[in-house]
């Protein structure tokens, strides 16, 4: 009897094949080809909306960008508010994952509730912290405020009501409260994984010694939860550098001025509004080139803080 | 087994026959911005489909989003929609790029273009400026224009209070002085009423489309249309005046103020909170809603855009119809545009509250006396200006858009912003012919 090759079954190659290639090919089309299509670009005078086709021009697309001294003011930008908002919510994620790392009554629910805001779309957190800090008589945080601001001491610093995304002064802060809103839960519950996980024996041990509390925390709880926190801050830098919607929607694409205009916000202003897709692609690779090696000293130090554990 | 196969096949291919049939009747696809004059538009279309018996869908886009999702709609030859009802400024970047059909011969044969109001064929139809080449048909002609508190203003004690101040009579501004007197007079920050509410928003077109005609009206201008020279034309002394003098305004509007577009300056009217407040006429018919607005639907007056100390010029709104060259309907679509541009379509339009570009309607009192806004609207037309409608309009508008966003915020003088758009503009448009751009 002859049997046919496919009832004979295919080969333990062909079905590893099987089971990658959809997987491959998805990859190649939505992920590695416009990453090369865009890194060809880059090197190309070339609108999208214009028929013209690409004009290869070298590096010029970098050059302009890299001479741009006002892309510079957007890395800036950026660069501040990366500082102000990933050291923010690392310090409040990782205090509020100190405070639930015991027990206490509807700690489950307790938890939920402080993960939601990471739930949520950042369009719509963007949206509802508009209303919260609206300057007007609408707005939430400074009607809670406004007890205080009327205080002589804080009335010499603020003339009330606070503007909060309209004073170059205080708009880049407001990005920062949201974002710290929002993220802090990250942070939290990543903190709170690593702090689960050191064993209980360690700090039996150290309260025989009748070791302090700060001792235990420097020497038993930040090594141990460390290579966590570190991988929660790079997962948040890397995050915080392509900060786009909260800007976009909160500040009103990045007002007022370019004060809280990152460079996400720029580029996606030079590749849909003006369409300049040459220079918005170089553009692109130099964030990216960025954000590889911010990752990178986090990866080694990471390693080498492992290496101590 | 092997009958049990065919069966499967041919149960596969009826499912696929089946799904891949079409409804016979065919649809035209407009897209335009989310806004009442879109369910007008859908409204009025209902007839077309009477008369053709082709269905009209007018598929509504949120404002903040409109010129992207089109944009991108563009870039990637999308057949999606058949006429686009753009602004304005996007004429020179969609003719150029080839994304709107050349209307020219057709409008030249199958439109009475005298019957259209002239400026609004060149602000929505022509480009190059000025070439006789079509490339829309104005769809709905906007303007920017005020709303004002007629209880506030027609009170005896704030006549007489306003007369002592200021020397003469209470009445709707007709100069820019008189609208600062005005502003400044109803600004009452602890009755929670406010003297204006105008344009300052770094989002889209905002305080560019509210600034501009401010600046006109003083005297400066963008710049040479021919020779694309901008220096000495919007950094005049006259310019910093006008900038001086919108910024001044801030003091008499609302603190979020310098977030207001369209929206913000509608609510705030609609609330109580401001005794005037400018806006495009086609976001009217919200303030005489009792049911958007409760407080002043039935006190609420209007009144055309000021003129400065060297002119009259209000900004245009409004946009016109093209037809997408990714459309497999065009014939449909130039069917739909010359049935639109009837006198009787035009005079429902009117009356369902669009605002006409045909001369004869918008003449009459029929469309005078439609809404109470009307006739205001009407008599702004003759000041009607459009900022730079060439390909490179989106990079010209951002950098307006960010200094003067930045002079009023207090970042930059309003000399120091002026002159850097001035800087700017120059650096485009030297790029743009160093392209062979046509920058016409």
């Amino acid at each position: 009897m002859q049997i046919n090759r496919f009832s004979r079954g295919m080969s333990d190659y062909q079905i590893k094949m099987a089971f990658i290639m959809p997987t491959m090919i998805l990859l190649i089309l939505m992920n590695i080809f416009p990453l090369l299509w865009s890194l060809y670009l880059s090197f190309h005078d070339y609108k999208a909306n214009m028929p013209n086709a690409p004009e290869y021009i070298g590096a010029k697309n970098y050059i302009e960008v890299l001479t741009d001294p006002d892309i510079w003011g957007y890395f800036r930008t950026t660069a501040y508010f990366v500082l102000l908002a990933v050291t923010a919510q690392f310090l409040i994620g990782f205090g509020l994952a100190l405070l639930l790392n015991r027990n206490f009554p509807a700690k489950g629910v307790v938890t939920t509730l402080l993960l939601l805001p990471m739930m949520l779309s950042p369009v719509v957190v963007a949206l509802f912290w508009r209303f919260i800090l609206a300057s007007d008589d609408g707005g939430l945080l400074n009607y809670l405020l406004s007890p205080l601001l009327n205080l002589p001491v804080i009335n010499a610093i603020f003339d009330p009501p606070i503007e909060w995304t309209t004073d170059p002064k205080i708009a880049m802060l407001s990005v920062v409260i949201v974002d710290t809103w929002m993220w802090s839960p990250f942070m939290m519950l990543i903190a709170l994984a690593g702090l689960s996980a050191i064993p209980k024996y360690l700090y039996e041990a150290a309260d025989v010694d009748r070791a302090s509390s700060w001792f235990k925390f420097r020497w038993i709880t930040l090594p141990l939860v460390s290579p966590l926190l570190l991988i929660a801050l790079l997962f948040r830098t890397m995050d915080a550098f392509k900060m786009f919607d909260i800007v976009y929607v909160l500040t009103r694409e990045g007002g007022p001025g370019t004060v809280t205009e990152t460079v996400s916000m720029n580029l996606y202003r030079l590749a849909f509004r003006n369409y300049d897709t040459g220079k918005a692609c170089a553009m692109a690779y130099i964030l990216l080139i960025i954000i590889v090696a911010l990752s990178n000293i986090y990866v080694k130090y990471l390693n080498r803080v492992k290496g101590e554990t | 087994m092997r009958r049990l196969s065919i069966s499967f096949i041919l149960l596969m291919l009826v499912i696929i026959v089946g799904c891949g049939q079409k409804d016979e009747q065919k649809t035209l696809t407009i897209v335009w911005a989310e806004w009442d004059p879109a369910d007008y538009l859908q409204e009025l279309s209902k007839d077309f489909t009477t008369e053709t018996g082709i269905a009209v869908d007018v598929v509504q886009v949120s404002w903040p989003t409109f010129p992207e999702k089109i944009d991108n709609s563009f870039v990637g030859k999308s057949d999606l929609y058949d006429i686009v009802i753009g602004d304005s400024q996007w004429l020179g970047t969609n003719s150029v790029g080839g994304h709107y059909i050349d209307l020219t011969d057709w409008i030249n044969e199958n439109i009475d273009v005298s019957a259209i109001y002239g400026p609004a064929m060149t602000a929505f139809a022509e480009y190059p400026k000025g070439s006789g080449k079509y490339w829309a048909l104005p769809a709905q002609v906007d303007a920017a224009g005020y709303v004002y508190r007629k209880d506030l203003f027609e009170d005896p004690a704030e006549i007489a209070a306003f007369q002592e101040k200021y020397g003469y009579a209470l009445a709707p501004p007709t100069t820019y002085s008189q609208l600062r007197d005005i502003a400044e007079f109803f600004n009452r920050p602890d009755d929670d009423l406010y003297g204006i509410a105008t344009w300052y928003s770094k989002e889209y077109d905002g305080i560019t489309m509210g600034f501009q005609q401010v600046m006109w009206s003083f005297g400066a201008s963008y710049g040479d249309p021919e020779t694309k020279k901008v220096d000495g034309y919007i950094n005049t002394e006259d310019a910093v005046k006008a900038l001086d003098y919108y910024k001044a305004l801030l003091q008499f509007a609302p603190p979020d103020a310098p977030n207001y577009y369209y929206n913000e300056t509608s609510s705030a009217y609609n609330t109580g909170k401001v005794a005037m407040a400018m806006n495009y006429f086609a976001f009217f018919p919200g303030v005489v809603d009792p049911e958007t607005n409760e407080i002043s639907h039935d006190k609420s007056g209007f009144f055309v855009a000021p003129k400065g100390p060297k002119g009259h010029y209000i900004s245009i709104g409004g946009q016109g119809m093209s037809i997408s060259s990714y459309s497999k309907n065009q014939d449909i679509a130039k069917q739909y545009l010359k049935w639109f541009m009837q006198k009787p379509v035009q005079e429902k339009w009117a009356m369902l509250g669009g605002f006409t570009p045909m001369k004869e309607v918008l003449e009459s009192d029929t469309f005078k006396t439609a809404t109470p806004f009307n006739e205001t609207f009407a008599a702004s037309f003759p000041y009607l200006r459009d900022f730079w409608a060439v390909p490179e309009y989106a990079q010209l508008l951002n950098e307006c858009q960010t200094n003067w966003s930045e002079a009023i915020t207090g970042i930059k003088t309003s000399k120091e912003a002026l002159d850097a758009i001035a800087q700017k503009h120059e650096e485009i448009f030297m790029e743009a012919m160093k392209n062979n751009s046509d920058t016409e």
